[in-house]
């Protein structure tokens, strides 16, 4: 017998990083599927751009560095930044929007910090809010969703012309989404009735996704289940989605009931836009968000604030990647001073007193 | 309706008890030789009483320490020593220190010892005299000598917890005791509470351990020992550490850098009870325990009544040998035994579990990933700790955060580094950082040290200067009286000499010579 020497624990559970990433991954496949489904042919091209540029990225940048390729890509990581990447984007975009994102997350959003684990901001959110504010047209030019194979919905030859080649959407088959017409009509004097009969708002339709907006964000049900999954496999935590969205709900329960004609309800913020995604997957972000319970009840509950905030009376009709980014910035604070009470110590991290007043 | 309250975090671990559980207790045949470390617990080592050639009696004293915290060690069985030389210890580092060894005789010849079947009339002074002579120390691991650890001095104490939640996967020598034994405990716990004066006791024995939990209620069914509150605790690792098991039975903590104590608490391992019982009823020192032998290299896993300074490796013959998939052999349990590199180290008070793992049993060292910052160690830590903190400031080697996070409370347990899933080890770093805060430590009560020396010396030396300098004054002082007198007296003499002119110059020389010599003031 040849011993091996090694130190306690001998024993290790079965979780990995792998099989954490290919959880979040296989739960946002179904929200993922849909879009594609009601986006067409556009949808699926600018899905797999994205998705490869982000391996191939995370590929070079890993060469340049001197890291093992094949071990670090296979760890899930990059292949989860793209798939977000590619979730947050307006499903015509032209190919290169995608490249650019992928880009802006691997490269610039995680390897320049030094890769996994070592980001300060979520990469899916800073390439977001990077391509919002350098492509404003492209990035909010949304398609409306047609049924597949439907006389709306555009051909594998119409869809690769979309996609690649730059052409132009046929008038008609975009619109504004349903939170960017609130804020575009309520900017010209007409509230919250008006506007939402404009745009077609309706209740079941918005939860079931059927809407324009970003490839993977417009089914609010499906992204949920998705995230609830997770919850259940314990892969994230209640905290930061249940403080979200309750103070994204709270808000706007409390001002809706103070004006129902200038702000819009709990319902209509939960189902619309980056919500859901953003409460479930982006701020759950291990790497960017505080470890300690109570401090990621605390970046919930200002994820879900800035949204409403920024959506409410901000230039923006969403705000979910600047909450998140602005949240990240705040995260090393909220876990430098949020810190569960250790056994044997106060709040404060000082000693229990011994009997007597010793000390 | 007795209240259980919880510590934080905590693992359910996959048990595999059975295996050693299922088998019946055997006792050990007593090995050809026994080798006894001279080193116990950390710290100073017990020295020899006996010499090479010497016969020794089973139970007789062959070493003894030079206080409290250094309980004597008894031949457990009778021979002739053979040898007093550098063995390696079972420690992680593997060192060599002096041990005893004694080739036995065959004959288990007993040495004279006296009991005390009527200790109800004795002295807790006299009990704990008792107990340190029969060289009792914890059984559950750590070897803390219990005569010390039932005298709290001024404390006051109003509950003795007695320990019995096995928690660690594979370990079934308490479970194992509690079922043929369980008289042995419940006598010795009444020992204990005697000790301490307290009138509340508490047993601890995870609902993991059914047979166990049987045999003790059986008793008590019978009326007897109902001053002992048999508590079944969630089978959830790690409650059988001495912090969570207090926090668990009575909702109190340990305050850090307190005892058990200072919460108004004592707890001993179900073990140590019976070996108070042994010592104090029976008048039989600690010479033997119960051993488990168990995982996928042992041929016959099981419990073995064997006697301390058995080598590992004649237990594992006893239990049929190793099986062809062992892979690593380990002192204690997977989560926090250290693993050894060889089975001729012996046995000593502590060692509770020999688990010998087969192919697979185990994971070695993995490749580690990157943290992601899951938090995962943070929920399982028992402390509540935040080890994903502790170990950025670990690798950064930043001392000050790592202490700032409390890396001096981490309990070792390894709940963090079995659930990481980038498979860090975590543990270790914090053992590195822990030892290095240590000698830092060291280093700084030296530094300390040498500097008072520095001041005391600068001190003495400017005082020293100054008393010179005075006595300089002085002398000088002193010089200017005599001289003008010297000179009178010259004088005088010189007058005197012209009167007498036969006067001796010798006598004026010697007068003349030992005035300075007197005058300086002593100091």
């Amino acid at each position: 017998m040849s011993l091996s020497l090694s130190s306690a624990p001998f024993t290790r559970s079965d979780s990995q990083v792998q099989g954490i990433m290919a959880a979040v991954v296989l739960a946002l496949v179904p929200a993922t599927v849909f879009g594609v489904v009601i986006f067409g042919w556009p949808a699926f091209f600018l899905w797999t751009v994205t998705v490869l540029s982000a391996l191939v990225f995370e590929a070079a940048c890993l060469t340049l560095a001197g890291k093992p390729v094949k071990a670090v890509l296979l760890d899930g990581s990059a292949l989860l930044s793209g798939w977000l990447v590619a979730m947050t984007l307006p499903p015509w975009a032209p190919w290169w929007i995608g490249v650019v994102g992928a880009g802006i997350a691997i490269v610039v959003g995680k390897q320049v910090f030094g890769g996994l684990g070592q980001n300060p901001f979520n990469p899916a959110m800073l390439a977001r809010v990077a391509l919002l504010v350098a492509f404003p047209l492209e990035m909010t030019t949304w398609a409306l969703p047609s049924l597949p194979f439907s006389s709306s919905a555009p051909g594998l030859s119409d869809g690769l012309a979309i996609t690649f080649a730059g052409a132009s959407a046929v008038d008609g088959m975009t619109g504004p989404t349903l939170i960017g017409n609130w804020k575009t009509e309520l900017s010209q004097g007409r509230g919250l009735s008006e506007s939402l009969v404009s745009g077609h708002y309706n209740v079941v339709a918005s939860l079931l996704g059927w809407k324009a907006g970003s490839l993977g964000e417009t089914s609010s049900l499906l992204v949920a289940l998705g995230g609830l999954w997770l919850l259940k496999k314990k892969i994230i935590g209640w905290h930061i989605p249940v403080s979200l969205l309750a103070t994204v709900a709270v808000l706007a329960s409390v001002f809706a009931l103070i004006d129902g004609e200038r702000y819009a309800g709990p319902v209509f913020h939960l189902t619309s836009g980056a919500v859901m995604l953003a409460a479930f997957f982006i701020a759950t972000d291990y790497v960017t968000s505080p470890s300690s319970p109570a401090g990621q009840l605390i970046f919930g509950a200002g994820c879900g604030l800035f949204i409403f905030v920024i959506r409410t009376w901000g230039a923006y009709p969403e705000g979910a990647g600047f909450s998140v980014l602005l949240m990240n910035a705040l995260t090393p604070v909220i876990d430098h001073y949020v810190r569960p009470r250790v056994y044997g110590r106060d709040l404060k991290g000082r000693p229990l007193d011994l009997p007597g007043g010793r000390r | 309706m007795f209240t259980l309250h919880r510590f934080h975090g905590g693992l359910h671990l996959d048990a595999h008890k059975e295996d050693s559980s299922f088998a019946p207790l055997a006792t050990a045949p007593v090995p050809p030789r026994l080798i006894f470390p001279l080193q116990q617990r950390g710290g100073q080592n017990a020295q020899s009483v006996v010499r090479i050639g010497d016969h020794v009696h089973k139970g007789q004293v062959i070493a003894r320490g030079d206080g409290p915290m250094n309980p004597p060690i008894h031949a457990s069985s009778s021979g002739v020593v053979s040898a007093i030389e550098p063995r390696p210890l079972p420690h992680p580092s593997g060192l060599a220190d002096l041990a005893i060894v004694i080739d036995t005789d065959g004959e288990d010849l007993a040495f004279e010892t006296e009991a005390h079947p009527d200790y109800q009339r004795l002295a807790p002074d006299e009990l704990r005299r008792i107990i340190f002579e029969a060289g009792i120390v914890g059984l559950g691991g750590a070897a803390f000598p219990t005569a010390v650890k039932t005298d709290p001095g001024h404390r006051a104490i109003d509950t003795l917890i007695l320990n019995g939640a096995e928690c660690e996967p594979y370990i079934t020598c308490d479970d194992s005791l509690l079922r043929h034994f369980p008289r042995e405990v419940l006598e010795g716990a009444r020992i204990l509470m005697r000790v301490l004066g307290v009138e509340r006791c508490l047993l601890g024995i995870e609902d993991d351990m059914p047979e166990a939990i049987r045999a003790l209620r059986e008793i008590q069914e019978t009326g007897e020992y109902q001053d002992i509150d048999v508590i079944t605790v969630p089978a959830l690792y790690p409650s059988g550490g001495e912090k969570q098991l207090i926090r668990i039975l009575t909702g109190r903590e340990v305050p850090t850098r307190g005892i058990p104590a200072d919460a108004g608490v004592v707890c001993q391992n179900v073990g140590t009870a019976a070996a108070v019982y042994r010592a104090v009823v029976r008048g039989e020192p600690l010479i033997e325990r119960i051993v488990t032998v168990t995982g996928k290299g042992i041929r016959n896993p099981g419990n073995w009544l064997t006697r301390i300074g058995t080598p590992i490796a004649d237990l594992v013959r006893y239990s049929g040998g190793y099986s062809g998939a062992a892979e690593r052999l380990i002192l204690g349990g997977p989560m926090m035994g250290i693993s050894l590199s060889s089975d001729a180290l012996p046995l000593v008070k502590a060692a509770n579990c020999v688990l010998v793992t087969g192919r697979g049993e185990t994971t070695g060292p993995k490749q580690a990933l990157p943290c992601i910052r899951c938090g995962a160690c943070a929920e399982v830590c028992p402390v509540n700790l935040l080890p994903q903190q502790l170990y950025w400031y670990s690798r950064a080697d930043n001392l000050r955060r790592v202490e700032e996070y409390h890396v001096t409370d981490c309990i070792e347990c390894g709940c963090c580094d079995y659930v990481c899933p980038s498979h860090i080890p975590l543990v270790q770093y914090f053992r590195a950082a822990k030892s290095e805060l240590v000698a830092k430590q060291r280093d700084r009560v030296k530094a300390d040290r040498a500097r008072e020396r520095f001041e005391a010396r600068q001190i003495r030396k400017e005082r020293e200067k100054q008393e010179r300098a005075e006595a300089a004054q002085r002398k000088k002082a002193a010089l200017a009286k005599p001289d003008a007198s010297e000179i009178q007296d010259a004088i005088a003499r010189a007058k005197a000499r012209k009167r007498l002119p036969d006067a001796t110059p010798v006598t004026d020389g010697t007068s003349h010579e030992s005035a300075p010599h007197q005058e300086p003031p002593r100091n």
